[in-house]
């Protein structure tokens, strides 16, 4: 059994009047790709935005490393070395691809040899370098987006729907990006494709009214129709 | 060199470089240029104010703070300098005292607003520097004895800076080398020195951090960056460079008073002459103040002139008549807005970065 980086004991969050998470338990093993599965308005996000400290927890406990987290500010958690790319392509429009990723590199200079590593996965981002990152397509600002969480190693890389309204060929792309990401980073990944993440997640959970309702191996998921069927209200093939 | 000089931050624009460089040779070469105090007074503004309004685009345009308190700043750094040559009378040990209490109170005082109201809402923190800004207006005019109340005070300068003085004998380009001419170099060599710094501070990496707060302080706060640390930096720094700007207004007009330094008009004024340069572009300070300015202080008789043009014609010569500048003002306000929203620099870089991507 692999050691867990990350633990979501009980989690709920509040946002204003409305209960979202519900008592959420999350382990995400160090090493490989977890996938958070779920219908829109499970409670993904808000788990996401959970651990970095964006909203804080009402209750429970949420660990990191080892430490406990739940309290801690934002900035804190980042440098404890979470990486968040939010949803909706989360990239600073008026800055330049290059401005985007140096913001990134807490260290002060990029290291030349991760760039890289980074520009073979996303070649588009060598070429608009010194371009206004807002002037990119969908599916470039979602590149500049995770570049900017793996320009510098991290712990952990917390990824929100990289495939939201992005064209099929990209999000290939992303596949292949992301299998060879999981290969040195532990990843938890938020998706609602569920074909996007069949073939490159370890370990899955799946969350429905603001809780966890299913956590497993990806592989035993991916090979359960009638699990699928039941947790996600979807069969592979009709999806495939 | 002149990228060194511009810290990377070139114009992007023919038209707005060619702009940018009249401006700065009729700033550099006025007292030559022009004759008589009035236009040599509007010159000087024009410096004080580039200086004032891109340190309010620090605040506004790059880190979206939104101040109404940059005038108190402005008016603390007139009133340490007069106040101090007052008390002490003509000097350079009081021009440094004055200006170095008058930073020392600017900058506990933007520390204190900023750590304790920068983490609220940004409409929030608009009220309260309202507040506090109105409250140290009514403070100066109260304390009379020390500010000279709602009057003012007028003092005397150092010697060199005293109209009497001479630097040299005979004139160069018919204009003779006094005191004034020595106080608009300073204030010249002053306000392009501390553009540059600014300059210089926004395409630093923590310029990036301020614009990437001004975008989305979540996604900053996402990468570790303590945005309520930055944004109080950010207002420390705006109002450090605002006191400087009120020191060389205190030196020109060798007066200190509320209606030239700690008004609501004068902000107003700041708004005006950011929104019209552009936001989040320092270079929109440089044309913004220099129109304004202009037009505030030329309009009137230009308009003068195309009336008596067009006396023959009724209603035409009403329109223009002098006395209506004010409206034509607010007039060319709501046009530029209109037709550059995004400010007179937005809109010629926005023009060249289109023709730059259509060429091949």
């Amino acid at each position: 059994m692999s050691e867990i980086l990350l633990k979501l004991e009980g989690v709920h969050t509040h946002i204003g009047q409305y209960h979202i998470l519900q008592g959420v338990d999350l382990e995400v093993p160090k090493g490989g790709l977890t996938v958070l599965l779920g219908r829109n308005g499970a409670g993904k996000t808000t788990t996401l935005r959970t651990i970095m400290g964006m909203w804080h927890a009402s209750r429970g406990k949420v660990s990191f490393a080892g430490d406990d987290i739940t309290a801690a500010a934002t900035p804190d958690i980042s440098c404890a070395g979470i990486a968040y790319v939010p949803e909706s392509m989360g990239i600073f429009s008026d800055l330049t691809v290059r401005e985007n990723l140096y913001l990134a590199a807490r260290a002060g200079e990029m290291d030349t040899a991760r760039l890289e590593w980074i520009f073979g996965f996303f070649p588009a981002l060598k070429k608009f370098w010194n371009f206004p990152a807002g002037n990119l397509s969908g599916g470039q600002k979602q590149m500049v987006a995770i570049a900017r969480a793996i320009v510098e190693p991290r712990r952990l890389l917390l990824i929100d729907e990289p495939t939201k309204g992005l064209a099929p060929a990209i999000i290939q792309g992303m596949i292949t990006a992301f299998r060879e990401l999981k290969e040195t980073e532990t990843i938890l990944l938020v998706e609602q494709n569920f074909n996007f993440v069949c073939s490159l997640g370890d370990t899955v959970a799946v969350m429905d009214g603001g809780r966890i309702v299913h956590a497993g191996m990806m592989a035993d998921l991916a090979a359960d129709q009638e699990l699928q069927q039941k947790l996600l209200g979807l069969s592979l093939h009709v999806h495939q | 060199m002149l990228t060194t000089l511009l810290s990377g931050d070139f114009p992007r624009s023919r038209a707005l470089s060619v702009l940018l460089l009249l401006v700065l040779v009729g700033l550099a070469l006025a007292p030559f240029l022009v004759h008589g105090a009035r236009a040599l007074n509007v010159a000087a503004t024009i410096c004080i104010f580039v200086v004032l309004v891109a340190s309010y685009d620090l605040q506004l345009g790059y880190t979206g703070i939104v101040s109404f308190a940059h005038t108190m700043f402005y008016g603390i750094g007139a009133y340490g300098v007069g106040i101090a040559l007052h008390a002490m009378g003509p000097g350079w040990g009081p021009v440094a005292l004055g200006t170095a209490a008058a930073l020392a109170i600017s900058l506990v005082l933007a520390l204190v607003i900023g750590l304790f109201s920068l983490r609220v809402r940004a409409i929030f923190y608009a009220m309260i520097t309202l507040a506090v800004a109105a409250a140290f207006a009514v403070l100066a005019s109260q304390l009379s004895d020390i500010t000279g109340g709602e009057d003012g005070r007028s003092f005397k300068v150092p010697e060199i800076l005293q109209p009497s003085f001479r630097l040299m004998d005979g004139e160069i380009l018919g204009r003779a080398i006094d005191g004034r001419v020595v106080t608009y170099y300073l204030v010249f060599a002053s306000a392009l020195a501390l553009f540059l710094l600014m300059l210089r501070i926004v395409n630093s990496p923590f310029g990036r951090v301020l614009q990437a707060i001004r975008e989305n302080d979540f996604r900053a706060e996402a990468l570790g960056y303590r945005t309520v640390v930055y944004r109080t930096l950010a207002n420390c720094l705006g109002a450090l460079v605002a006191t400087l700007a009120g020191v060389l207004m205190a030196l020109w007009l060798r007066y200190v008073g509320p209606k030239t330094t700690l008004s609501f008009e004068v902000m107003t004024d700041i708004l005006l002459m950011v929104v019209i340069g552009g936001m989040g572009t320092l270079y929109g300070a440089v044309v913004g103040s220099a129109l304004f300015i202009l037009a505030q202080n030329y309009l009137q008789a230009l308009m003068g002139q195309a009336s008596e043009a067009l006396s023959g014609v009724p209603f035409l010569s009403q329109l223009f008549h002098p006395d209506r500048w004010l409206l034509w003002l607010g007039v060319l306000f709501v046009l530029s807005v209109y037709f550059f929203p995004t400010g007179i620099v937005g809109k010629l870089r926005a023009g060249a970065l289109a023709r730059s991507q259509k060429s091949p």
